[in-house]
């Protein structure tokens, strides 16, 4: 990289030089993006701003700040404080596990009075800093050693497993996936990579095995969305025929005949996509990618520009985080991946992505901030 | 030192191998991303037409409206088909998730027997999974209120309004109206028409309604609508009215409906009242009768049962496809073919001992001791059996049978009715046709006393009846009088009937034989004289014999229709016309294991005539008082 001629910095930075380290062009892009989420929101309420749309604003608007407040902290805090946000993530974890067992059903949440905490979400984040701290002292040899590679699948496993119990088919391919790109760009060798992948294939038919009826239909409709018009695959039809008809210029804002008559299901949630590609056509729909794509080349930038291993390594798990929601939706509401359930960032009506993905983006942020501060090997401050 | 140096050199290893992997996680992510894109371009631009199409479908429903169908008035504008506001729940199966669970939540709102819900289910499978399928009518005001309260916990279950049909008459005109009901699968089979298909239509199943069903029916119309995913109406795109169905007129005087029905009272019978000149049916009651409310209703099989096990038949449509022997009222027709072929002068009389002997046969006149000598006159009045066998074996049967066609008999009539029955009027080439054998003379002496093969529906009875009364002019018995749009029905009574070429003079003798019948001493029916202020009535009596009296029975006496069960006892029937000076109205009666036709029908056919002659429906316009005064009800 090209930027060390300039020092690293050992002490603490002042507030002013984090404010002006701020890269106000990845706020912009953020705000371009939920706005579309506000316009679609708006369309979705057939031109109101509530329920949906005004709250959503607030949402955002105390996410923003949030994200300010987050990227003032240095990064060194962060890293000292993974592995034990990470213990806390994962008790929590196992807390609505052991709740949803003693309680009725299913439940996802800790109740904290305040706001409902989805211990899933906070372990995206929490997974994401603690690899990144433990694969932060280790260079390219030491990657390349199986027992080190050990604890960190563990790492993934647990919570992974933990939420797919919940069942939370979604969020446990984030993880998993998520951590799987932080191997990579942490340097662990290809061949791993497909040696796990052709046993992960070969484990396939017992996975099929653990999976629950609900999850098998889910897959299986996906396969054959025909198969079940009316039921499962009713949403995946809809969503596709609602897409199709917008054609390339889309019918008009708030002129989406399948999403307004209710055709289409979850369409202020997990559907918001469709109903953009309907009203707004493929241009609309490629638009919207193009502003996806310039945030991740952003997050891509900030982890080049960062000159800490742990940083590079944040920088990359937040931002392929943030694709793995692009792309699991559209992918999911265009019929190329089973209804998993995870919303499109930014623009999905809901509190609990919302203040995830500002955490991460305060995350990132304070990385950008923090890009020239020093780390030693075993993370700190000194040495 | 060194070791900072290695720091820096592995330092610069991991940052080398950082960005080969940044490039290699970009490049798969923007792999993926122009998957994406790709996707976007099939769903969009390709396949953009047919999902355009399947949008279209979705959003909007093409929805029949079905007319109101034609009401059904008589002659005076009294309603006797009407239809009324009727609220019902349909269910809509793709929309249901439990059908169970609905219907029983359902059946905590409205009472729903296992009945209905076996048909639901029945007709649930049996049709689309869209189309919506009945499961109750006529809901009160309460249970639709109830059941649109509780709609957020019935998905798929819908309130509809629409029109029942309602008989006010009831039972009085079941027959003659019959009934609508439910299109079975034969009805789809043979017909294009789309109202068929919508559920709950009725179609006419009997009677008028089911005669002129195509006019009653009406055009449906059509709505083209915009539904939301659930099959909400959103707003209306486009609206073809259809037509109603057409309003019928009957010939029928629901007043003297009614009086003859209750004249036959509980017995098994058919009371015809024809206008002789025009051949308007007046009235035309079957016994019993049946509720065509409870068959639009729907049935229960208790019901039915009663209704197919009662030995009097309440579903039978008696004077049109009851068939009896005509008995001593085809006599008429006998004397008429005898003074036509000239083989008796009316004067002319015949010895009457009690018997008439051809071959080794012996033939009863039902008087036992005989008439002694009879004209034509007093055959008639005397109902003279052994004086029609003389006069049959002159004739033979093929001028006999000639002669009561030309009377109507033998042959359906042609009235705006379905399920018409034709009798048999037999001669020589029918039995050799149909029996390969020769007829015997004897056979025609049989016939000669409307016995044997003959059989007669009471309404030709009517008709003869008539065409005696009107001095021989082939009226025809009509039912619909007119049609407020459709010129066509009332064509009929337009044209002038043809003359049967019978002459006039004959005509007057089997007349005068028949006013001899009620009015003359000694005449078989002389009980039934009219009132003096109403004028003078003729008739004929008949006694139809349903079983064969042996040798020994005739010697010790034969048993009384009293003592006989009921089924076995003889038809009783009576033929009438008046005023006898100028004959306006016919009045034909049979009632079923009756008796004598004197003692049992004739009284029934007097009492109606009474009302008849009181009512004179026949010379009161249509256009009256009462058919304004409902119309502006209307």
């Amino acid at each position: 990289m090209g930027f060390r001629s300039t020092r690293l910095r050992k002490g603490e930075m002042t507030l002013t030089e984090k404010l002006w380290h701020i890269s106000w062009t990845l706020i912009l892009l953020v705000t371009m993006v939920a706005s579309v989420g506000f316009l679609m929101l708006y369309s979705a309420a057939e031109g109101n701003l509530s329920p949906w749309a005004d709250k959503q604003m607030i949402r955002f608007g105390v996410g923003v700040v949030f994200l300010l407040f987050l990227s003032m902290i240095d990064i060194r805090h962060f890293m000292r404080y993974a592995y034990a946000f990470y213990t806390v993530a994962l008790v929590l974890l196992v807390a609505v596990e052991v709740k949803g067992t003693i309680g009725m059903g299913a439940q996802r949440w800790v109740d904290l009075g305040l706001f409902q905490l989805q211990p899933s979400e906070l372990m995206k984040i929490a997974l994401v800093l603690t690899l990144a701290r433990y694969f932060h002292g280790a260079d390219v040899d030491t990657v390349r050693r199986i027992s080190f590679l050990i604890p960190p699948a563990l790492l993934i496993a647990m919570p992974a497993v933990l939420v797919l119990k919940q069942p939370d088919l979604g969020t446990a391919m984030m993880l998993m996936m998520g951590g799987v790109v932080l191997f990579l760009v942490a340097g662990v060798p290809l061949w791993i990579f497909f040696s796990v992948g052709a046993v992960g294939l070969a484990a396939v038919p017992v996975v099929w095995e653990m999976l629950r009826d609900y999850q098998k239909n889910r897959v299986l409709t996906f396969l054959d969305p025909d198969r079940d018009p009316l039921g499962t695959g009713y949403h995946i039809t809809q969503s596709k025929i609602a897409l199709g008809s917008g054609g390339v210029f889309g019918k008009g804002y708030m002129l989406g005949t399948q999403s307004h008559l209710d055709f289409l299901p979850e369409h202020q949630t997990d559907f918001i996509f469709t109903m953009l590609g309907e009203e707004f056509g493929m241009v609309g729909g490629v638009t919207l990618l193009g502003l996806y794509v310039l945030i991740l080349a952003y997050g891509f930038y900030i982890a080049a520009r960062c000159r800490h291993h742990f940083g590079r390594l944040v920088a990359i798990g937040v931002t392929t985080t943030f694709f793995l929601y692009v792309f699991i939706n559209i992918a999911m509401v265009m019929g190329l991946l089973p209804v998993v359930g995870i919303p499109l960032p930014l623009i999905s009506y809901g509190g609990t992505a919302m203040m995830t993905l500002m955490i991460g983006f305060g995350v990132l942020m304070s990385v950008h901030v923090h890009r020239d501060v020093q780390i030693s090997r075993s993370g700190g401050f000194d040495d | 030192m060194s070791s900072s140096l290695g720091n820096s050199r592995r330092d610069a290893d991991l940052s080398k191998l950082f960005s080969r992997r940044l490039v290699l996680l970009g490049g798969a992510q923007t792999l993926m991303l122009s998957s994406l894109v790709a996707r976007m371009y099939y769903l969009q631009v390709i396949e953009a037409d047919r999902y355009h199409t399947l949008a279209e479908e979705n959003r909007i429903n093409l929805r029949l409206l079905p007319p109101p169908r034609g009401r059904i008035v008589d002659r005076f504008g009294v309603p006797l088909a009407i239809n009324h506001q009727n609220f019902r729940v349909l269910i809509v199966s793709e929309q249901v998730k439990e059908l169970d669970a609905t219907l029983d939540r359902l059946a905590k709102i409205i009472t729903l027997t296992e009945t209905d819900r076996h048909r639901v289910m029945r007709e649930l499978k049996r049709k689309r999974r869209f189309v919506p399928v009945p499961v109750r009518e006529n809901l009160t005001w309460e249970e639709m209120a109830a059941v649109q309260v509780n709609a957020p916990d019935l998905p798929g279950v819908q309130i509809d309004e629409g029109l029942a049909r309602v008989y006010p008459l009831g039972e009085n005109t079941s027959h003659i109206l019959g009934y609508v009901s439910s299109v079975s699968e034969d009805d789809l089979a043979n017909s294009t028409d789309p109202l068929l298909q919508l559920p709950g239509f009725r179609i006419g199943k009997a009677g008028v309604e089911r005669q002129f069903d195509r006019v009653l029916r009406g055009k449906g119309g059509n709505t083209q609508v915009e539904v939301n995913a659930v099959g909400r109406v959103i707003r209306e795109l486009s609206r073809e009215e259809g037509e109603s169905g057409v309003e019928l007129a009957l010939s029928i005087d629901t007043r003297l409906q009614r009086v003859a029905a209750d004249a036959i009272g509980e017995e098994s019978g058919t009371v015809v009242v024809m206008d002789v000149m025009t051949g308007e049916v007046l009235a035309m009651a079957s016994q019993p009768a049946y509720d065509a409310n409870a068959f639009t209703r729907g049935l229960s099989s208790e019901e039915w049962k009663t209704l197919v096990s009662n030995p009097k038949g309440p579903l039978a449509n008696k004077p049109i496809a009851g068939q009896y022997a005509p008995g001593s009222t085809f006599k008429m027709v006998v004397a008429l073919a005898a003074l036509e072929a000239g083989v008796i002068r009316p004067e002319q009389t015949v010895s009457c001992p009690g018997h008439y002997e051809l071959g080794n046969a012996k033939f009863h006149c039902w008087k036992k001791g005989g008439h002694g000598s009879v004209d034509m006159v007093n055959a008639l009045k005397h109902s003279c059996d052994v004086y029609f066998y003389e006069v049959a074996r002159r004739l033979g049967i093929d001028r006999i049978a000639d002669m009561a066609r030309r009377f109507g008999l033998g042959s359906v009539t042609g009235i705006d009715l379905p399920g018409e029955k034709g009798g048999l009027i037999p001669d020589r080439n029918w039995k050799r046709a149909v029996m390969n054998d020769v007829w015997h003379a004897g056979e025609s002496l049989v016939a000669g006393i409307g016995q044997g093969y003959i059989t007669t529906t009471p309404l030709q009875l009517a008709v003869m009846t008539a065409r005696i009364a009107n001095g021989g002019l082939a009226v025809k018995p009509t039912l619909v009088r007119q049609s407020n749009r459709d010129p066509r029905l009332s064509a009929a009574d337009l044209k002038p009937p043809k003359d049967l070429g019978v002459v006039r003079q004959h005509l007057s003798i089997v007349q005068q034989g028949m006013w001899e019948v009620v009015n003359g001493p000694g005449g078989t029916a002389q009980k039934v004289r009219l009132p003096e202020e109403l004028g003078q009535m003729a008739g004929k009596t008949g006694t139809a014999q349903v079983r064969r009296i042996s040798k020994a029975e005739r010697d010790t006496g034969v048993i009384k229709n009293e003592d006989l069960p009921w089924e076995r006892r003889d038809h009783a029937l009576f033929v009438s016309f008046a005023p006898y000076d100028n004959p306006r109205y016919a009045v034909a009666c049979v009632i079923e294991h009756g008796g004598g036709g004197s003692a049992v029908a004739a009284p029934i056919a007097r009492r109606v005539m009474i009302e008849t002659l009181k009512l004179d429906p026949a010379r009161h316009s249509p256009a009256s008082a009462v058919t304004a005064s409902l119309k502006t009800e209307r």
